[in-house]
């Protein structure tokens, strides 16, 4: 049994050596006191220094988070309201819907990028033409036109975030009673308040553990990002994009240092104080103990025999 | 069912409200959207512009011509300024892309004359300026390294020298790719027989399947060849000088199969949002002394007799920026072709890309 | 309960968002240049079957490197005790943080010539692997990016396996092989299929990988599509064919996949 404990922790930790070793390259080598991504010349803060004058940089970060943000929060809300619209509903339509609900997230993400981006460009000549004729009447000379920017961006991701919250509150409510709820009515709370009261806390963990997956989903886009995005704006990852195409500076190996040791900080302190929770209080409901596990299924992955 | 048509009409409306929000939202800002290629400026002069004029810049890079005119053809992305090539120029004009340059709003426009360096015949394009002021131009050529190139390199042939095998660096888009080809075989650039582009392209694919290249690049060129990556490949002689810069074991020559002579110009859009911030944008980028920045930075020729004055003498007289007259002489503009021979290029180049590599 | 209101404003949400660009897409990839009914972007689809047979090759090798790799982690994980459980978990989604392009831009710097595993490999007196710009290097950065999405699901799965169900058979005098082979793995059989759906379609439509690791030596079905749109062939109907045709030969495998998974699963149980 010992022997069997030390193979197996062998393994992961070779499966971490593997999914670490390109992130410890970068951390690396955004001290290298040179440009170059394989030569080490020495230690510097140079790049760090850099990151904070660079405008362009520091404007695709606040895109990037903006984005995230935004996306996340408008999919909590509407995704939360879709799952209980769903859970109400007879079993035929649910699992159409929920099928529907199931495309963005097996679709390829070149497909849906390119999908959307079609989209929004025609929703922009029907606009256009729709201003026309508006202006026409009204003898006005607004512009009316989608251009690819910042909304379709947000819309785009908007688009591929509610699934996942929608995938993770769904279990939660299954397990719901539903009586609950009626009962709460019963002794005469508003259905709103009943809500509040009764539903919400049972789900909490499904929609915080949704939320961190649309928002990391949202960070880690690119393709979809890159078709829907246009000429305006850029997140982090299509300035590293177009970085790729001659030489990354090591600036965006220090912004993404930056970033994620912030998240790592952040997973930290969550997990200390859940586990002082987990101490005084039998249960957690903290967003990593959507992650973890033990607890009954919240996975937000599209199965497709659901 | 009143509750439901609520819902309906409120997610309707929310839809419209922000696509039309977006559309009118831009204008109170003062913009320009930029469209260059990557490693094409001095990014300071960005800031000093914005210094200078108030005006915002978008600046957004592409990295052939041909992605730059797909971005633009899909719609949905307005750019007020981008920096297409000669040929591409001509199709765009061809096509209804490009609007009519204002030139009262670009003073500065005055300075510029290609005459001045005897490379007047490449402005066959747009013959008197109307869609374009130009903003460098160049010339293609080989670099490669001095230490691990054992045969002189004097033509296109040391691309397809077997003791490079495994170190050579070719273009990632087909008219320059294919180019390389024609011109090794002593076709011209602008060939429309489709023989000709077909033999080229054979020959890119034998040495594809010989092992003989390592990879196809555009600007990933200058970390491969700074870092002693790979060996030789083509590449335009301004960026050459930047990574000789920065690697002095490179070193750069002109084909004797001649080869090509470019122009890169400014041109506006027929869709931009922002014509007079364009123009601005492009009066700023004429005057003389942010051509010198931004020669400086790019290593490219300037097209002003005003900004060449300004330049150090060793830049001045770098044979490698302004060419002598016999290379000159050799060297031939890309020119728009037909649009059946396009489509014979996007298909050719699909087969080679498609082909297996050897090893 | 009149609950079902919530739903409709995501539905008219779906119906903008993921059907009428699907739609859009059918209907460009029927139609020519010139915005006639053709079906010439089909017919002329048999010039790119070498790039179908590439990528569906690659993402199947991928696909079945990140089964072998993540089928046993999320069993060992899901045996160890929850503390481990929780920090491996965590370390598996972390690496996601990074911006992806960054971390497979950084298996470059790894991989190349002069790369750090080259360098390593000298410096232990091996001779250097040759894998930047091969198809290897792209197997590689699917692998890396994509082995995620097959432990978690396959993890998730296990996890909830009933313990009693495995003390049962134990108590019945099976041993361990037996156990994994008639109650884990055919418990574990819906994770399996989610996990290889979610690794073989990114990997079979990426064209950043290949960018960037294959320099531009392969062509994959991503890169191809993404230079219909965006790159250096603009053609959007040929391209918004090929994603059709892309995706169709896609549901087909899957539906195979499920139709073989499900009757194995049966079959075991029964």
């Amino acid at each position: 049994m010992r022997k069997h404990r030390v193979g197996s922790r062998l393994f992961i930790g070779l499966i971490a050596l593997f999914l670490y070793a390109p992130i410890v390259v970068l951390i690396v080598f955004s001290f290298n006191a040179t440009k170059s991504r394989t030569l080490w010349a020495g230690f510097s803060f140079e790049w760090y220094i850099k990151l904070f004058q660079d405008s362009r940089i520091m404007s695709a970060c606040t895109t990037t988070l903006l984005v995230a943000v935004l996306a996340t929060l408008i999919a909590m809300v509407v995704g939360t309201a879709t799952a209980i619209g769903f859970s109400s509903m007879k079993k035929r339509p649910r699992s159409f819907f929920l099928l529907l609900n199931n495309i963005p997230l097996i679709n390829a993400d070149i497909i849906t990028g390119v999908s959307l981006m079609l989209l929004f460009v025609f929703m922009g000549t029907a606009l256009a033409g729709f201003g026309r004729i508006i202006n026409h009447m009204v003898g006005t000379s607004t512009g009316f036109h989608v251009q690819l920017g910042f909304l379709t961006l947000l819309l785009a991701h908007i688009t591929f975030d509610i699934p996942y919250v929608i995938l993770s509150i769904t279990p939660k409510l299954r397990q719901l009673d539903k009586n609950l709820f009626e009962a709460a009515q019963d002794l005469g709370a508003p259905p709103w308040q009943s809500f509040w009261k009764v539903v919400l806390p049972e789900i909490r963990p499904g929609i915080f553990n949704g939320m961190l997956i649309a928002f990391t989903m949202s960070i880690d886009d690119f393709v979809i990002s890159y078709f829907t995005a246009g000429s305006g704006v850029s997140t982090l990852a299509m300035e590293i994009y177009s970085m790729t195409r001659k030489r990354i500076s090591p600036e965006i190996n220090a912004i993404s240092t930056l970033l994620f040791l912030i998240v790592l900080l952040l997973l930290i302190i969550i997990n200390i104080r859940q586990v002082r929770q987990d101490k005084t209080n039998a249960r957690p409901d903290t967003m990593l103990s959507a992650i973890d596990t033990t607890e009954e299924d919240s996975a937000p992955y599209p199965t497709m025999n659901a | 069912m009143k509750k439901r048509l609520f819902a309906i009409g409120i997610t309707v409306c929310m839809v419209f409200l922000l696509a039309f929000a977006s559309g009118c939202g831009k204008g109170s800002e003062k913009v320009v959207n930029v469209y260059n290629w990557g490693e094409y400026i001095d990014e300071s002069v960005l800031k000093l512009f914005e210094k200078r004029t108030g005006i915002h810049v978008n600046y957004n890079t592409f990295e052939t011509n041909e992605s730059m005119y797909a971005a633009l053809k899909n719609g949905g992305s307005n750019y007020d300024v981008i920096f297409p090539s000669d040929y591409m120029i001509s199709r765009m004009i061809a096509e209804n892309m490009l609007q009519p340059i204002d030139y009262q709003n670009i003073p500065n426009a005055s300075k510029i004359n290609l005459k001045d360096f005897n490379v007047q015949s490449a402005l066959s394009y747009d013959p008197d300026g109307a869609y374009s002021v130009p903003y460098a131009w160049g010339t293609v050529g080989i670099i490669y390294n001095t230490k691990t190139v054992k045969n002189p390199v004097t033509s296109w042939g040391g691309l397809f020298d077997a003791s490079n095998k495994g170190q050579i660096l070719m273009f990632n888009n087909a008219r320059d790719g294919i180019g390389i080809a024609l011109k090794y075989l002593g076709y011209s650039l602008n060939t429309i027989n489709k023989e000709e582009i077909k033999k080229a392209t054979d020959l890119l694919i034998d040495q594809k399947q010989k092992g003989l290249v390592q990879a196809y690049v555009m600007d990933q060129i200058f970390e491969k060849m700074i870092g002693g990556e790979a060996a030789i490949g083509p590449y335009y002689a301004g960026d050459a000088l930047t990574m000789i810069q920065e690697n002095p074991d490179l070193a750069f020559c002109y084909p004797k199969e001649g080869t090509n002579l470019f122009v890169d110009a400014m041109c506006i859009p027929k869709n931009a949002d922002n014509k007079e911030n364009a123009g601005a944008f492009i009066n700023f980028m004429c005057d003389p002394e942010i051509m010198v920045m931004n020669a400086k930075a790019t290593g490219y020729a300037v097209p002003s007799r005003a900004a060449y004055e300004l330049l150090d003498p060793e830049e001045q007289n770098s044979k490698l920026i302004y060419p002598d007259a016999s290379v000159l002489k050799n060297c031939e503009i890309y020119k728009n072709l037909p649009q059946d021979v396009n489509a014979f290029y996007d298909s050719e180049w699909s087969r080679l890309t498609m082909a297996k590599s050897g090893s | 309960m009149k609950k079902r209101g919530l739903a409709i404003p995501y539905i008219i949400w779906m119906a903008i968002f993921v059907v009428s660009p699907l739609i859009i897409v059918i209907i460009y990839a029927f139609t020519n240049e010139t915005g006639q009914f053709s079906l010439e972007h089909f017919q002329g689809m048999g010039l790119y079957s070498g790039v179908f047979g590439t990528s569906f090759f690659l993402a199947f090798v991928a696909t079945a490197f990140c089964l072998l790799i993540g089928y046993p982690l999320a069993y060992v994980l899901s045996r160890e005790s929850p503390n481990v459980r929780k920090i491996s978990l965590i370390l598996i989604m972390l690496p996601m943080w990074m911006n992806f392009l960054l971390r497979t831009y950084a298996w470059m710097s790894i991989l190349e010539s002069n790369g750090f595993l080259n360098r390593f490999l000298v410096f232990i007196g091996l001779p250097p692997l040759h894998i930047i710009n091969t198809e290897a290097a792209v197997v590689i950065g699917m692998i890396y990016n994509f082995l995620p999405f097959m432990v978690l699901p396959i993890y998730s799965v296990i996890i909830k396996i009933d313990h009693k169900v495995i003390e049962a058979a134990q108590d019945l005098g099976a041993n361990s092989i037996v156990v994994f082979r008639r109650i884990i793995f055919p418990l574990s059989l819906p994770g399996v299929l989610s996990g290889i759906t979610m690794v073989f379609i990114p990997s079979v439509s990426t064209f950043v990988i290949s960018k960037l690791l294959g320099g531009g030596m392969t062509l994959l079905l991503g890169d191809l599509i993404e230079t219909q749109f965006l790159g250096n062939t603009y053609n959007p109907h040929l391209g918004s064919a090929i994603s059709l045709v892309m995706m169709a030969i896609v549901m087909i495998c899957m539906a195979v996949m499920h139709r073989f998974g499900e009757g194995e699963e049966e079959a075991v149980l029964l």
